[in-house]
């Protein structure tokens, strides 16, 4: 079958039912795209579909054939996505790292579909887990490139 | 049929085929982290001779060759006896070592040393990265490293300029000439200083404190870049030439065996399937394909059996119940060990007017790191072994290669990437780990193989955090002031449960948080009834303290309750002799605003109330205030406050970052985390049914670090075990119902 994975075109021989996650992994080696549940629990495995945030450990390859997938590899080609990268240094996020792929794909998922998102908003989005705790650091990040203050709101 | 695999000794037995395509080629791009590992080894010249020379010394930490290499274009490589998981022990070694060697952390490149003796840094002669002992315990080598390096630096300067080392200085990164106004990058000088002599230790001057450069700064993370940006590789990410992909099927419970396969020829025939192989207590299957391995070992079908009665692991019984045995433990009988005993108890409580008692408890726990554990072996041609897995010792973990393998450790190399997440995880523990399974495969397909555990899988077979019933009484005096306090606790801590056995001398990892409080409270007893427990047990992010610190400091506020006093005002007065941690606690009620504990209204019209918990865990002291409301029936945790006093720190940034990550799982463990086993099955085997605390359930954090001078404690752990018992006594303040035991998810509120 034929994928457009990070605006190039692959070749993969791979069943119609595999996830797009192992089809990241292992057929094509860009393993930035991470491994947690394989149940779209944890949200490690966060791609984009057409600009939409994906669980790639439950979204079948068949079903991305001829939609543009965009994974963590090619975040920085991206000015948003740039940022985010910028923002998630600039703010120290990161602790193991593990789960920070899928954040950072969430986060620019968020903020290319809405820019200005509210604090509402960047909280349904901003879902994946991270056991490291490293909630409050995606939350200030996510804030400052939304504009809003960083710190909670009266939570 | 399949090859029954007994152990890993069977297989090396077998005569070895070729092994097929095991290329050398170096296995990774040039990413920053993991991509050099390949092939180092200590350089070439009288150095090296010297380096196995000083392995017979005592001095710790001074081969110099074996842990740096500067290169060409300035770039320090630094080998760190420690791995990195998250907690900056990377960052912080550079800061350490570049602050003595005068090279700006920014220039680092940090990697996990293999296994060896050059690598003991720690003052009690280990090497593990666990107990928050990184820096603390090797702060003062890990300095004299770096001056080492610079003394060794500084004399192939002078010889270079041809001037005396005594006219020549250094500025970051390079030799300096005053004099002549002329200067030498380190880059420049490395190879020849590496092979000089290393100096006497006891020969170089560490830099004045006060002149501190990036010791005590906010320096960024060497690994942000990397892990922003999906660069950095944990074991579950490596790939060798030629490699197979594993998965397994365990056996349902711990100690059951392999009988006989259902559905052999049906898997084999499955696609992608290279391979079946049955395993001690599990069943594997190996493919070209992840997926291919893992869809095809699910399909099998195993009769399994019941443990043999020499089963060499803790088998787990058919008619389990978690619930049941904390039910058991909480009126456990049998003989006691003291861990602390002062005073008169038993006249105290005699004789006292008011006494109280309560009995408490706490859960199970996985450790739930993101990653899920994966080995990668790989045979060599020449027969010696090459393993890539995470852990937190790897000569502990080469040593039990060995054994298992009868190979010698010098022909087993270790490779330790990146952990995504660990939290105790990582630790040798028999049966909880991959790379048994991924040797023997390994052998057995004559490729190198990686095997990756589910996340179904690991739940299956991870060790759990302990559980404990704790018995307290207590004694007050007229005044309402406890004079008595004693903790029986019926528990088996982790040391003993990976021993499987008492050890002679009681466990501080069971009773660690329970003992150790420096309260005045004047007879005390704190004991262990011994319980041994069908569940492996493990160590988990503050090992006892986090679970002993949360039943004393909720029992504490029963007291302060009963005698009619103010928990915060209570803790005060029990630290009135102790101006360190006096200045603690009134250092986190400032930062609190004010110690309120409520009930109260807040602006948004919301009853909250809070509660304040100590702990001095892991040579740091900590005191936190929790603030918390009810909503839709569960708790709110709005706000936590924490103080915290390590006597000294190296980074700031990422002492606050590990405070955040510890309240995170303290809050965890307190609000939502149990791992339930019914008919000796784990309840949970994932994500869905075994919930950690999402987004929406982290609290705003404020830390206040206090560097009171005192000896360096540690920063990974001690910021946990007061986060529980602060939000319980919160709750039990707010909603007048005590909390006794975790988590608070199977407490209902109104």
């Amino acid at each position: 079958m034929e994928l457009r994975i990070n605006q190039k075109t692959y070749q993969v021989d791979a069943d119609d039912d595999t996830p797009l996650l192992w089809v990241i992994r292992d057929d094509l080696g860009m393993t930035g795209t991470k491994y947690g549940c394989g149940l779209a629990q944890c949200g490690a495995c966060s791609v984009l579909v057409n600009g939409n945030i994906v669980r790639s450990c439950v979204t079948p390859v068949s079903g991305v054939i001829g939609l543009e997938v965009t994974t963590i590899e090619a975040i920085e080609t991206d000015e948003l996505g740039k940022r985010v990268v910028d923002a998630w240094i600039e703010h120290q996020v990161a602790q193991c790292g593990y789960c920070q792929s899928g954040q950072v794909m969430a986060a620019t998922a968020l903020l290319k579909q809405t820019p200005k998102p509210t604090d509402a908003q960047i909280s349904a989005a901003m879902v994946n887990l991270c056991r490291c705790g490293t909630y409050n650091a995606i939350h200030a990040a996510v804030h400052e490139l939304a504009g809003l203050p960083a710190q909670k709101e009266g939570a | 049929m399949s090859v029954r695999i007994k152990s890993a000794q069977d297989v090396l037995n077998w005569p070895s085929s070729d092994p097929v395509n095991l290329s050398r080629r170096r296995f990774l791009t040039g990413t920053a982290v993991g991509a050099l590992v390949l092939g180092f080894g200590l350089p070439l010249g009288t150095s090296r001779v010297q380096a196995a020379a000083a392995a017979a010394s005592t001095e710790l930490g001074i081969q110099v060759p074996a842990f740096l290499e500067i290169r060409p274009d300035n770039t320090v490589r630094l080998l760190c006896p420690f791995m990195e998981g998250g907690q900056g022990t990377f960052t912080a070694m550079a800061q350490i070592v570049g602050e003595e060697l005068d090279a700006d952390p920014s220039t680092f490149l940090v990697e996990s040393a293999p296994p060896g003796e050059a690598y003991v840094v720690l003052e009690n002669g280990w090497r593990i990265t666990g107990g928050s002992m990184s820096v603390r315990m090797s702060y003062p080598v890990m300095r004299r490293l770096g001056a080492l390096a610079r003394a060794m630096l500084l004399q192939a300067g002078a010889e270079k300029l041809r001037v005396p080392v005594s006219e020549l200085s250094t500025e970051p990164g390079k030799v300096v000439h005053i004099a002549s106004s002329r200067s030498i990058a380190y880059g420049e000088l490395a190879q020849r200083a590496m092979d000089l002599p290393v100096p006497d230790p006891g020969s170089v001057q560490l830099r004045d404190p006060s002149k501190f450069r990036w010791i005590g700064q906010p320096v960024k993370r060497l690994d942000a870049y990397d892990k922003s940006t999906g660069k950095a590789l944990y074991s579950i990410d490596l790939k060798v030439d030629g490699m197979l992909h594993a998965a397994v099927q365990h056996a349902p419970r711990l100690g059951m065996t392999v009988g006989s396969l259902r559905n052999e020829d049906q898997v084999r025939g499955m696609k992608g399937v290279h391979s079946v192989h049955l395993l001690p207590g599990a069943v594997a299957v190996v493919a070209e394909r992840w997926w291919h391995a893992k869809r095809a070992v699910e399909a099998i079908q195993v009769n399994w059996q019941e443990p043999a009665g020499d089963s060499k692991v803790r088998p787990m019984p058919a008619d389990f119940s978690s619930d049941e045995f904390l039910k058991q433990l909480s009126v456990a009988q049998g003989t006691s060990r003291d861990a602390e005993k002062e005073g008169d108890l038993a006249a105290s409580l005699a004789s006292a007017k008011t006494t109280l008692e309560a009995t408490y408890q706490n859960q199970y726990l996985h450790h739930a790191q993101l990653e899920p554990p994966s080995a990668l072996a790989r045979f060599n041609t020449d027969g010696s072994l090459e393993i890539w897995l995470p852990n937190q010792a790897p000569d502990m973990f080469r040593a039990d290669i060995a054994k298992r393998t009868g190979l010698d450790p010098s022909r087993i190399t270790v490779h330790s990437p990146l952990l995504g997440g660990f939290f105790g995880r990582h630790f040798l523990y028999d049966s909880a780990s991959p790379y048994p399974q991924a040797i023997a495969l390994a052998k057995a397909v004559g490729r190198p193989v990686k095997l990756i555990w589910s996340r179904e899988e690991e739940f299956l077979r991870d060790v759990l955090r302990p559980v404990a019933a704790v018995r307290f009484r207590a004694a007050l005096d007229d005044d309402g002031m406890p004079v008595a306090i004693e903790a029986i606790s019926a528990t088996e801590g982790p040391t003993e449960a990976i021993a499987g056995k008492q050890g002679e001398k009681i466990d501080e990892t069971a009773i660690e948080g329970l003992a150790g409080k420096s309260y005045a409270i004047a007879n005390k007893r704190i004991a262990q009834i011994y319980v041994k427990g069908p569940v492996m047990l493990g160590y988990w992010r503050s090992v006892g303290n986090s679970l002993n610190d949360f039943f004393y400091e909720a029992f504490l506020d029963e007291v302060a309750d009963k005698g009619g006093k103010d928990p915060f005002e209570l803790r005060l007065r029990l630290l009135r002799d102790n101006p360190r941690l006096t200045k603690l606690l009134q250092t986190a009620g400032e930062l609190s605003g004010g110690w309120k504990r409520g009930p109260f209204i807040a602006e948004d019209g919301t009853r909250r109330a809070r509660g304040v918990a100590m702990a001095s865990p892991f040579g740091t002291h900590t005191a936190v205030i929790a603030e918390v409301s009810i909503e839709n029936g569960q708790v709110k945790v709005h706000d936590i406050w924490q103080a915290i006093d390590p006597g000294s720190i190296v980074n700031p940034a990422i002492v606050e970052a590990q405070v955040n990550g510890a309240v995170s799982l303290g809050l965890s463990q307190v609000l939502v985390e149990e791992a339930v086993y019914i008919n000796g099955k784990p309840r949970a085997r994932n994500y869905d049914l075994y919930p950690i605390l999402p987004p929406s359930r982290m609290a705003r954090v404020h830390v206040r670090v206090i560097e009171s001078g005192e000896k360096m404690g540690g920063i990974g752990e001690p910021p946990l075990p007061a986060v529980a018992p602060a939000v319980a006594n919160a709750v039990s303040q707010l909603t007048g119902q005590r909390i006794r035991s975790m988590p608070l998810s199977r407490y209902t509120f109104t």
